[in-house]
């Protein structure tokens, strides 16, 4: 009998466990309630600058404050009705969290409830922040850029992982290999081609972000060509500025894609034939 | 020698996958251990390799006991499970990469010409074969010499010719070196073919039924009397391990009135 009938055997008892909240879930909470509440603590004693990221107990008063006017109401619903994107947002989240750990499986179970919840916040929604932060200039638009370009391709990376097969990583395993060697010789490897695919969509999406950067305050840039073309009515010099995005974006996934082809010659799917 | 000593399995579900297994393996003798689907086969290989670990008894290799993936255990799984972005050579060496790159090669050289790959080190996993894959598997296994190679179906996927030439590969293979060789397989034939002993074993929950020696010279005669005999033991033997004892093949026939 084969090894994947036990396996399945052994599936239904960890699927009930999934719904509860499991002490793994818990742990991971430490973290960042752990950080709120020292952060707290600094600030309330004055060692830190608290003007700047104020400390967890104003950011909940200031909620509070939003609530009791009955004004949370008004800034709250008008994305809830625009929430289709974030929606499916969630639900690319999902699937991660139900995954049972199981044997030989080092994946995104472990990631903590942070990084989640990060990703769960659109990345344009810190430009204020990073403005306070950072200033109006290069810095506050190359944070938004880095920040949004992550998550996506984390996210991407740690599917990728969690789907490497996981006999692949028994022969690992055989071998005696230890984590770190398991990683570099196996999961690596394994996960280049999706890793290079989260790379190219995140390419695509810095793009995205540099247009949003520039747009919300830039003197020069081919953003800052759309904003100006669309006050001073040259329809023609938004159109320049597409076009250059066009070839830009173009030709620089190419060249991500000329750079990697030689790292994926040993791939046997269908992307290699046609 | 490989000794299993009232080895049991329990899994979390509570299925009693193993109960009570003892068996010793001697030196260079070759076991195949035959049984229903069910019987706990796999999950004892899994346990005399270190991947799982026993609910109960120890697993022991010369006085070793192996709780975790061991040096002196191989493994050679159902499917070949090569890893599809290294080569030939780089798949055959890839359990035994602390050894000075001259020796890697001269072994790495040696399995291909073995299992008459001569010449395929530089291809690709995709570029081969199932029969070749598995050829390359049992090699990877191999290179790393141990002493004993733990094989779960490993010629199971494969069609009647190649799993007959693979067997003849196996053997001259272990003739090399003469690891002992754990090998479990649903092919009556084919523990015939290989086997020192067959080891028959019986389901809910898995325990050995019954230790049948199989005493013919190698290599051995596939159409002898000899070897139809050995095979008529095991058959037997699992039949009984199934709680038909008495069922014969003529006995096999649809009843009357079946409208299929």
């Amino acid at each position: 009998m084969s090894e994947a009938g036990t396996l399945e055997k052994i599936a239904p008892a960890d699927r009930q466990r999934a719904f509860v909240p499991s002490p793994r879930w818990l742990f991971g909470l430490v973290l960042p309630v752990g950080a709120a509440v020292l952060y707290e603590i600094t600030a309330r004693f004055g060692l830190f600058g608290a003007r700047l990221l104020p400390p967890p107990s104003r950011v909940f008063a200031a909620l509070w404050g939003l609530g009791g006017r009955g004004g949370l109401l008004t800034p709250v619903t008008p994305p809830l009705l625009r929430g289709p994107p974030a929606l499916t947002r969630k639900v690319q989240i999902d699937p991660p969290r139900r995954r049972e750990p199981r044997r030989g499986d080092l994946g995104p179970h472990r990631a903590p409830v942070l990084r989640r919840e990060f990703l769960a916040i659109p990345s344009l929604a810190w430009v204020p922040l990073f403005i306070l932060w950072l200033g109006i200039f290069e810095s506050s638009k190359i944070a938004l850029i880095a920040l949004g370009v992550f998550f996506p391709v984390y996210l991407g990376v740690m599917g990728a992982i969690a789907n490497v097969d996981r006999k692949i990583v028994e022969v690992g395993r055989a071998f005696r290999l230890s984590r770190w060697q398991l990683a570099r010789r196996i999961l690596l490897p394994a996960i280049l081609p999706d890793y290079i695919v989260a790379l190219r969509s995140g390419l695509g999406l810095g793009f995205m972000f540099v247009v949003a950067a520039e747009i919300m305050g830039a003197s020069e840039g081919l953003g800052y060509l759309l904003v100006d073309g669309q006050q001073l009515g040259k329809p023609a010099q938004i159109l320049a500025a597409i076009l250059c995005f066009a070839v830009l974006g173009k030709v620089l996934d190419w060249l991500l894609v000329l750079g990697t082809k030689p790292l994926l010659t040993w791939q046997d799917s269908f992307a290699r034939t046609v | 020698m490989l000794t299993l000593d009232r080895l049991s399995k329990i899994y979390a579900n509570g299925t009693q996958a193993l109960s009570d297994v003892t068996m010793g393996v001697a030196p260079g003798e070759i076991v195949a251990l035959v049984g229903g689907s069910g019987c706990g086969k796999t999950t004892l290989l899994r346990l005399a390799s270190g991947l799982e670990q026993a609910s109960g008894g120890r697993v022991a290799v010369d006085g070793d006991i192996i709780a975790a993936p061991h040096p002196d255990v191989g493994i050679v799984f159902q499917e070949p499970r090569l890893l599809p972005w290294l080569t030939v050579a780089q798949n055959i060496a890839f359990g035994i990469e602390h050894l000075p790159k001259a020796e890697r090669d001269a072994r790495v050289d040696e399995a291909l010409l073995r299992v008459g790959l001569a010449g395929y080190g530089p291809r690709w996993p995709r570029e081969l074969s199932g029969g070749q894959a598995q050829r390359v598997a049992i090699v990877r296994a191999l290179v790393a010499r141990p002493k004993v190679l733990l094989m779960d179906e490993p010629f199971s996927a494969l069609d009647a010719l190649t799993r007959a030439s693979l067997q003849d590969h196996l053997l001259a293979l272990w003739e090399a070196h003469r690891p002992t060789l754990l090998l479990v397989t649903h092919d009556v034939e084919e523990a015939a073919a290989l086997a020192d002993r067959a080891i028959v074993m019986q389901p809910r929950p898995g325990r050995v039924f019954k230790d049948i020696p199989i005493d013919l010279p190698r290599p051995r005669d596939r159409l002898s009397h000899d070897f139809a005999e050995a095979k008529r033991a095991i058959l037997a033997a699992l039949d009984g391990s199934l709680g038909n004892p008495h069922s014969s093949p003529t006995r096999i026939s649809a009843p009357s009135g079946a409208s299929w």
